[in-house]
């Protein structure tokens, strides 16, 4: 039988990118914000269930907010996980990459736009991390976790009876009180949500034109990447 | 001058209020600050002991619906306190005194009692045009304020125009009313918010300040944390039904009559801190929540620019009143989907090659190997 198979180029490495910790990390992320979107949803705009029970035989809302609370502390910890593992993980996972300091930085966020968001130049354009438009992207999205943790934990405080969430009461009179904070979080989920609906589209997409296997470099952990000779230093040798 | 100022008591005997009604009253007032039983003997004794407090009353850019408040109260006392017994050596509402006497009783009560003296104030500062949206016995409100304040011992900033501008200061605030609290610094300033405040919170500052000499505990805000700790949602009796989720969903509904939690027209309850649970209004009788009304949010900073009052989400700034952030959110989203569509198709045919490469490679091969 035909079958369409290529072999691989001789050129073709595994590198491993991902380690275990930011892999749990990202899927434990993940999930997070996708059930406190859907709970903080159910926050701001309550179903409408029309019923003549009396209050004391239902709790489905305390529930959804109870719900929200715990996906809050499992995001927070997971976050500030991250945030420790940018300092001792390996060099792709290390915050130096995120934050756009250098100018190469810069360069390689232009040429991200360049050939893969508005596809004026033929591509590809391989890195063995993230990309610079991608990291860069993350650390924008690090810093509204941020607030996002600011604004729901400030909130909370007033509701828990708890000492964690009154270490960041601080924050909300900062913004002008309760009413804008809640606005703010509000407005973050939707960010998360754009964020979300770009990031598994462009992941999708890398893999297509790629074929680096980047979908599940974040469940396995390793990405192929092929060796230019004449780039040196553009692909290093993990181990 | 006056020589030995009679104490409180001694006024309210006067005016023929009982010893039983006197401590009917101080308890009330220790109960509303929340202090110990021990605090309520301190309340007596310094009531007993202590003239009045001389207060100079400022009426600027307001409505004097503080005022009002105040004189609806639970209490006879309450409104005795403030308005006959306490204060006013001047104020342009109630004082009998006009034009150049006012003035004078002004002065002297600023120049006999320096750093004695508690500056209330009700309304905001316009600062636009150098303030000529009020001005009292030709100088702006600004440089009464100013002046009264240099000698006050402390500020008592009466209600949300004063405490953070209220409707004046509301987008795109024409008169740049402006709080209290930005204006005057390096005074102990107690913000007692709400559009008006409750009458009993009025008092009990005032109480407090009488008894112990000095402003009460405050929060983030400046408010008396002694009635400004909780929000009106700790203390709401309809919030067994926010609890299990039974919501009014129109002003007209069943769920409307049955009582259900007001979170879905607008209440502003989970995000406001006031005592109209536990206190409420004109002799306790209601609050608005208990009158089938959201809550406005009154005692929080910008209410009147955090609406609309009845919906749940502030609208969108730059995108109309109906705009809310989820409707804006969706809009977005939508527009995401279809840039991912269009990004999604321009790929397959700007990047045809680079997609196809591995198939040509291969037909390649298989030529090769039939030749
Ligand atoms: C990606 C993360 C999160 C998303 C997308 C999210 C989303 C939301 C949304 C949409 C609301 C409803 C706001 C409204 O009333 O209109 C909400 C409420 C809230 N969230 Fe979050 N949230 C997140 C993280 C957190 C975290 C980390 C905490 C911390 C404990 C938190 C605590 C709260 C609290 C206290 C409320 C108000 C609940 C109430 O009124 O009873 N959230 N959230
Ligand atoms: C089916 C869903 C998802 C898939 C397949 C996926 C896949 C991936 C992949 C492959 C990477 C590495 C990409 C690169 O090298 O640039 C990544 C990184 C990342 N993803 Fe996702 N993702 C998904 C959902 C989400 C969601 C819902 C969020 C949160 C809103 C999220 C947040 C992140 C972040 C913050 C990073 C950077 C991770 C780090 O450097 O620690 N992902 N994802
Ligand atoms: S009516 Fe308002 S304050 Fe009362 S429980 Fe409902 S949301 Fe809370």
């Amino acid at each position: 039988m035909e079958q369409n198979i290529l072999k691989l180029d001789p050129k073709l490495k595994l590198v491993y990118v991902w380690q275990q910790p930011v892999r749990i990390y990202h899927w434990t992320n993940a999930l997070a914000i996708l059930v406190l979107c859907l709970t903080g949803y159910l926050i701001g705009a309550p179903l409408a269930i029309q019923s003549g029970a009396e209050a004391s035989y239902s709790y489905w809302f305390g529930i959804v907010r109870f719900i929200h609370f715990v996906a809050g502390y499992v995001f927070f910890f997971n976050f500030i996980f991250r945030i420790y593992w940018g300092f001792v993980g390996n060099e792709y996972s290390r915050w130096n990459n995120y934050i756009p300091l250098k100018k190469k930085q810069w360069k390689g966020i232009l040429e991200v736009l360049k050939i893969d968001i508005f596809q004026l130049k033929l591509g590809p354009y391989e890195t063995v991390g993230h990309n610079a438009l991608a990291s860069t992207t993350y650390f924008i999205t690090f810093i509204a976790f941020v607030f996002q943790c600011l604004t729901g934990f400030g909130m909370y405080a007033a509701m828990s009876p708890s000492w964690f969430p009154k270490l960041f009461a601080w924050f909300v009179p900062l913004v002008g009180g309760d009413l804008a904070a809640r606005h703010i979080h509000h407005l973050l989920m939707w960010v998360f949500i754009l964020f979300a609906m770009i990031h598994i589209y462009l992941v999708f997409y890398h893999d297509f034109i790629e074929r680096n296997g980047v979908t599940s470099s974040m469940i396995g952990g390793w990405k192929f990447i092929e060796v230019h000779d004449d780039e040196k230093g553009e692909v290093k040798d993990e181990r | 001058m006056t020589k030995k100022r009679p104490t409180v008591y001694e006024e309210l005997q006067e005016k023929g209020y009982s010893r039983r009604e006197f401590i009917t009253f101080c308890g009330l007032m220790g109960a509303w600050l929340g202090l110990e039983a021990s605090g309520v003997t301190q309340i007596v004794k310094a009531l007993e002991t202590k003239p009045r407090l001389p207060v100079i009353w400022l009426h600027l850019q307001e409505c004097t619906c503080c005022s009002e408040s105040f004189i609806r109260s639970s209490h006879p006392i309450v409104g005795d306190i403030v308005l006959d017994k306490i204060s006013l050596d001047y104020t342009e509402t109630l004082m009998a005194a006009a034009g150049h006497q006012a003035e004078k009783s002004l002065h002297d009560t600023m120049k006999n009692h320096k750093g004695e003296y508690i500056l209330m104030v009700e309304g905001s500062i316009p600062t636009k045009e150098d303030g000529i949206y009020c001005c009292i016995g030709g100088k702006s409100a600004y440089e009464v304020l100013k002046e009264a304040a240099t000698g006050a011992k402390a500020i008592v900033a009466w209600g949300n125009c004063a405490s953070s501008g209220c409707v004046q200061a509301a987008e795109p605030n024409p008169t740049g009313a402006t709080p209290i609290h930005k204006l005057v610094h390096g005074k102990p300033l107690i913000n007692v918010q709400g559009c008006p405040p409750i009458a009993e919170v009025m008092a009990g500052v005032v109480v407090h300040i009488l008894t112990f000499g000095r402003i009460p505990a405050l929060d983030s805000l400046n408010r008396p944390k002694a009635f400004y700790s909780r929000r009106v949602h700790d203390t709401c009796y309809r919030r067994p039904n926010y609890d299990a989720g039974l919501f009014v969903q129109t002003f007209d509904d069943e769920n409307a009559k049955r009582g259900y939690c007001l979170y879905k027209m607008g209440c502003k309850g989970p995000n406001t801190y006031n005592s109209c649970g536990v206190i409420r209004w004109n002799n306790g009788v209601s609050f608005p929540i208990q009158s089938g009304h959201p809550c406005i949010g009154c005692s929080e900073e910008n209410f009147w620019d955090n609406g609309p009052f009845y919906e749940h989400l502030k609208s969108f700034p730059g995108f109309g009143i109906e705009s809310t952030a989820d409707k804006v959110g969706l809009g977005l989203g939508v527009a995401t989907g279809a840039a991912i569509t269009a990004h999604a198709v321009a790929t397959n045919i700007r990047k045809r090659k680079l997609i196809n490469k591995g198939l040509k490679e291969i037909e390649k091969e298989k030529e090769n190997a039939k030749e």
